[in-house]
């Protein structure tokens, strides 16, 4: 996953950095294809160069030490809102086929929980070029329609982004889960572009909440090369978020 | 004496203790900004006096605000929260405030949810004195459709329809800084997250520092002076006030205290056990570091200091 989501981020680019996952994903990034993406944080960092230490927070003072600027969140945001900004990365609790993300109410057997809210996510959601998700696959997360948008995706598809005043170069580029990575058609409904090696289709398409459609030239998600593969090692050495 | 300095004698020092900046500044119903650099210098001594005073009916403001939150909804001093996102930032969930939305426990609990950037403006605004900010985030979502503060519009200069967020002016900010001067004169770094603004925004600021200095220190870079003193009603003098949150320079972040947290809030019975043992059977913050212990403390002090090269203000 984290491999698959470092891919994700080109040479150059300008790139919101979420925790979990997505830091530890940019950090690869920059290690390996991508030496000149720059990240953005929401507290207001901007960095260059990525913290060598294991990063709980956005907010540790590793991340903060040697950063390029410690602004403002309107600072970085003003840079999102402008539309500098290439990638964002999401995680969330329930995706649509539509690629939108509820991260507010879930349920989880048959009963409402309460989840901490979009953060910044919806702001990503909103205005980045691209938008990438990760999240674990199964029919729970991945439902047909999410109860409540707490950061928009593609709508009910077709021009609705368009319609409700989002950018027009805005919106999900990309969901890598546990099993694979889905895409987007011009229509705004997800489609299976790639399965993880090891992964059947009827595996991705029995844990998925809808008839996921899937691409005519499907691929296999290239493993995680040795380069990759050392630098989750160095940066995440007991697994606190590859576990 | 120089003229300036029998000037400064004559100024009185805001310095007062933590018990009596709560008791006189944040009354029950108040509206307080809190955890504005968001996972950096979280004013947790601060929260945990008013709990101890036992606070009800305040609404909390901030983008996120890692675990205060939790707190003080579970010891049922809030009655409403405006916010983007609360929870634990490193452990997951916050139990006390699920138990408070979901089942109305300790009490019912009225949240308003924000997206971080939407936060940031509605403080922005009170800030600039403004009714509104316009933005293209949250349109779409369904942020906007159930949060009043946040407003379609047509734009009367192009042909687009953006956001009104509407400014928030907080009673109060309580803002955890690394040096302020006697008069609330207050240098911060690191991470700032909404602190400008927000304290621009507030009717009162309360500054909690880490170390109180003299005013030359502060007018020697005044740069990095964010909070002006001629805002802030009282400076509190509290070492070691945003633990377990970390302070650039000062603090290491305490992950752990988090992770421990997350387990002994989890059921309420370990929650009102954890209450009674960090913050109700405890006088002040300077028992609390004890009870901490040295192991502990030691462990989250700066190992490597990194001093930025001085910047020449001379002419």
């Amino acid at each position: 996953m984290v491999a698959a989501a470092a891919r994700e981020i080109g040479d150059g680019e300008v790139v919101f950095v979420g925790m979990r996952l997505p830091m530890l994903a940019f950090l690869v990034a920059r290690r390996t294809h991508a030496p000149r993406a720059v990240g953005l944080f929401e507290n207001g960092i901007i960095r260059e160069t990525p913290s060598t230490q294991l990063l709980y927070t956005m907010g540790d003072p590793p991340n903060i030490f040697e950063a390029t600027q410690c602004g403002q969140m309107l600072d970085v945001m003003a840079l999102l809102q402008q539309g500098r900004v290439d990638a964002g990365f999401l995680g969330a609790a329930e995706i649509d086929r539509f690629g939108n993300l509820n991260t507010t109410w879930g349920h989880r057997n048959n009963e409402m929980q309460r989840l901490p809210g979009s953060g910044g996510a919806c702001d990503i959601a909103c205005l980045a070029r691209r938008t990438v998700v990760l999240l674990a696959h199964d029919r729970e997360r991945l439902t047909d329609r999410v109860s409540h948008i707490t950061s928009p995706g593609f709508g009910t598809g077709g021009a609705w982004r368009h319609s409700h005043g989002l950018p027009t170069a805005s919106g999900p580029s990309a969901v890598i889960t546990t099993l694979g990575v889905l895409r987007f058609g011009h229509d705004g409904e997800a489609f299976l572009s790639s399965v993880h090696p090891g992964v059947s289709v009827e595996e991705v398409l029995a844990n998925t909440g809808w008839t996921l459609r899937v691409a005519d030239e499907l691929i296999e998600t290239k493993p995680p090369t040795g380069a990759e593969l050392d630098v989750m090692r160095e940066l995440d050495p007991h697994h606190f978020w590859t576990r | 004496m120089t003229p300036e300095s029998k000037f400064e004698s004559k100024l009185e020092s805001k310095v007062i203790s933590m018990r009596d900046a709560i008791a006189q500044h944040v009354p029950s119903g108040s509206m307080v900004l809190m955890g504005a650099q968001l996972e950096q210098m979280i004013p947790f001594a601060a929260g945990h006096e008013l709990i101890r005073q036992g606070r009800r009916d305040l609404t909390l403001v901030g983008p996120i605000s890692d675990i205060l939150f939790d707190q003080m909804i579970g010891a049922g001093c809030v009655s409403r929260v405006m916010a983007a996102w609360v929870g634990n930032v490193s452990a997951g969930v916050g139990y006390c405030y699920r138990r408070a939305t979901e089942r109305n426990i300790p009490r019912r609990l009225e949240v308003v949810d924000y997206s971080n950037f939407t936060m940031a403006l509605a403080l922005h605004a009170g800030a600039m004195g403004t009714p509104f900010m316009p933005t293209y985030a949250t349109l779409g979502s369904d942020l906007l459709k159930k949060n009043g503060n946040l407003r379609e519009f047509a734009s009367p200069v192009s042909e687009e329809t953006l956001v009104a967020v509407r400014a928030l002016r907080p009673d109060v900010a309580i803002l955890n800084v690394q040096r302020a001067d006697a008069q609330g004169n207050a240098h911060l770094w690191g991470s700032l997250g909404v602190a400008l603004d927000g304290a621009r925004a507030s009717r009162k600021i309360i500054i909690v520092a880490e170390e109180i200095v003299e005013p030359c220190i502060i007018s020697s870079d005044p740069n990095r002076t964010l909070v002006p003193g001629f805002l802030v009603a009282a400076v509190v003098h509290e070492p070691g006030g945003a633990h377990p949150s970390p302070v650039q320079g000062y603090l290491g972040r305490d992950h752990a205290f988090f992770e421990e947290y997350h387990e002994r809030s989890r059921r309420i019975e370990d929650f009102e056990d954890w209450l009674a043992h960090w913050v109700l059977h405890l006088p002040d913050r300077r028992e609390y570091w004890k009870q901490l212990g040295s192991a502990r403390t030691g462990a989250l002090a700066v190992k490597h200091h990194a001093f930025s090269a001085p910047a020449d203000f001379g002419y």
